[in-house]
């Protein structure tokens, strides 16, 4: 109970709990279909209807209305994101730890495979792994894991480094405690803070990342909605339907604003020495 | 200096390991190149044809025979024929990469001409009103998704000005300055937004962080203008991590901006790599992602050298 308490005194903690939370609604509502209209039907003699009471945020060129077509594109995206995170997640934690507990040349070869990976730019890679696998949603999940696994294997490594070192561990070790033992309760619980925030910041990236893909037309396939995808769609309509890029543009920019005040205020919250100097 | 011995020794090793990652994942793109190339006139090539146009783009032999030619190649400097421009790739990319190289200089000046002193600003204006204003700012900034930006910036000018961005055939710098930086401007802007949003908020944290060191307050006691202090004095050591944001912010742009390149029509290196994923043009693809995976190490060595030169306590070799 205690972490929702200090998300919330928290002033960006608040506010971009607020978001997350409001979004993910959207995303459950888009993704189970309740939506205001069907996002895929194509209401012909509405094509390109501006804004009003029936169609809160108009309709496409093809007569879709837009504002269910936004939540489903939430839904998707935040699909996306959610898995890949998820993935990239737990393969750096356990490349982490596997580097950090066993040492020398299973380190050497892990951290090496990274710093290859890391090499690459995150669009270049993922554009490299849709071209591959062909585009589609799970080729994006696959392709923004790979992208983020480096990142979450180096979060974790430093620290679990540093935490084998530690007298608790040494002490568990001499109590004959087993490696599987102190790898998930000790190293790995004294994760937590830095793998949240990261995690949460992560979701950021990958966001952008499933939008960047789908602009491209490399992510989401048409005829389902995805916030990349109505944004590219928008490009040629700009000056007759400015709504098809406005609202999807404001979602994707405030999805990422929700996620990078909420992993500032996780920080902050984490961090002791900040913890220190507040109390 | 045995630290950067050590670096530069293991960058041969990556780059080895960036080519086998990109050579390995190109050829297993469904579909061959020179179908890719020639699109339904492929279909009316001959067998023999067909045979004699793989044989000269080298694609007829197993991978890791054209892998070891490939790096016998690279070492004679030599990265293979592109199939799309059917010239050397090293010649394809040369030509790309001064407007990569350009775009990226603008972005980093206009993030560091507006985020540095917006940063110092909030930090000396701490907790108040306007450095809540820049925080903000800042926070929207870092959130803002580059091509969401440009579409803005595109809607504004055409809606509201009626005027639309600078596109059409790019002039190179030196052929046409003005022209140059017409159309390169509003992409650099674009690029340089969220940077600047990033520099801001590490120039601020790092300006408040030194600000409550004890030489600042030595400085201030002995009777330093409040202006000499935050320029001369806290300023120079806090721009170390500023340093090092703007290095791997333009290690990542020296690859090319896939997607605002894509909206501004502009022919750069980010482009070029998408097109050449698209027309499986191996070579260039394999050149393209060596060069750039080149770059951003080089890119990174030099941030943590200038961090050195910054920071003389930093004694990285020792540690």
């Amino acid at each position: 109970m205690r972490m929702p308490r200090a998300i919330f005194a928290h002033p960006s903690g608040r506010i971009g709990g607020f978001i997350v939370g409001l979004y993910l609604l959207l995303a459950v509502l888009g993704l189970l279909g309740l939506t205001p209209h069907d996002p895929l039907m194509q209401y012909r003699i509405d094509r390109l209807h501006a804004p009003d009471s029936t169609y809160w945020m108009g309709t496409d060129l093809f007569g879709r209305d837009v504002a269910s077509r936004l939540m489903m594109g939430i839904g998707q995206s935040f699909t996306v994101a959610f898995f890949s995170v998820a993935f990239a997640a737990l393969a750096g934690t356990v490349l982490g730890l596997a580097a950090a507990w066993f040492g020398r040349r299973w380190d050497g070869i892990v951290m090496r495979v990274m710093d290859v990976l890391l090499a690459f730019p995150a669009i270049l890679l993922a554009l490299l792994i849709v071209a591959v696998a062909g585009p589609g949603t799970w080729t994006s999940i696959v392709a923004i894991a790979i992208v983020y696994t480096p990142i979450f294997t180096r979060v974790v490594r430093g620290p679990a480094l540093s935490l084998k070192a530690r007298e608790f561990v040494d002490a568990a070790r001499t109590f004959g405690s087993s490696s599987s033992y102190i790898l998930t309760r000790h190293l790995l619980l004294n994760l937590v803070a830095p793998l949240t925030v990261q995690i949460t910041l992560a979701l950021a990236w990958a966001l952008l990342t499933e939008a960047g893909l789908s602009f491209l037309g490399l992510g989401t396939q048409p005829p389902a909605a995805s916030l990349g995808l109505m944004l590219s769609d928008s490009r040629n309509l700009m000056e007759t339907a400015p709504w098809l890029m406005i609202f999807p543009g404001l979602a994707i920019m405030i999805s990422i604003l929700g996620f990078n005040l909420l992993g500032d205020a996780l920080r902050d919250i984490f961090d002791p020495r900040m913890r220190r100097a507040i109390a | 200096m045995t630290y950067l011995l050590r670096r530069l020794a293991v960058f041969p090793l990556v780059l080895i390991g960036v080519s086998i990652v990109v050579f390995v994942a190109i050829r297993m793109v469904p579909g061959d190149a020179i179908t890719a190339m020639l699109g339904t006139e492929a279909g009316l090539l001959t067998p023999a044809q067909r045979e004699a146009l793989a044989a000269y783009f080298g694609i007829d032999q197993p991978w890791f025979v054209q892998y070891g030619r490939w790096l016998l190649g690279l070492l004679h400097g030599n990265l293979g024929i592109s199939s799309t421009y059917g010239k050397p790739v090293l010649d394809v990319i040369i030509e790309r990469f001064p407007l990569t190289l350009e775009l990226a200089l603008l972005s980093m000046i206009i993030a560091l001409a507006v985020g540095v002193p917006a940063g110092v600003f909030a930090a000396t204006h701490n907790e108040k009103l306007s450095d809540l204003g820049v925080r903000v700012a800042a926070m929207i900034g870092q959130s803002t998704p580059n091509f969401v930006l440009a579409l803005l910036i595109i809607y504004t000018l055409s809606a509201g000005f009626g005027v639309l961005p600078a596109m059409g055939e790019f002039s190179p710098l030196w052929q046409d300055p003005l022209r140059n930086l017409s159309q390169l401007i509003l992409p650099a802007i674009t690029l340089g937004f969220a940077f600047a949003a990033s520099v801001t908020r590490v120039s601020r944290s790092a300006m408040l962080d030194v600000l409550s060191d004890d030489y600042v307050r030595t400085a201030r006691s002995k009777g330093v203008s409040a202006r000499g202090v935050i320029w001369r004095h806290a300023l120079p050591n806090a721009l170390i991590p500023v340093v090092t944001l703007s290095g791997i912010e333009f290690g990542y742009l020296l690859g090319g901006a896939v997607i605002v390149e894509q909206i501004y029509a502009l022919p750069g290196l980010g482009r070029l790599v998408l097109d050449a994923i698209l027309q499986r043009d191996y070579a260039l693809v394999q050149g393209c992602v060596l060069f750039i995976a080149f770059n951003f190490m080089i890119v990174n060595l030099l941030v943590d050298l200038a961090y050195v030169a910054l920071d003389p306590r930093i004694r990285l070799g020792e540690q």
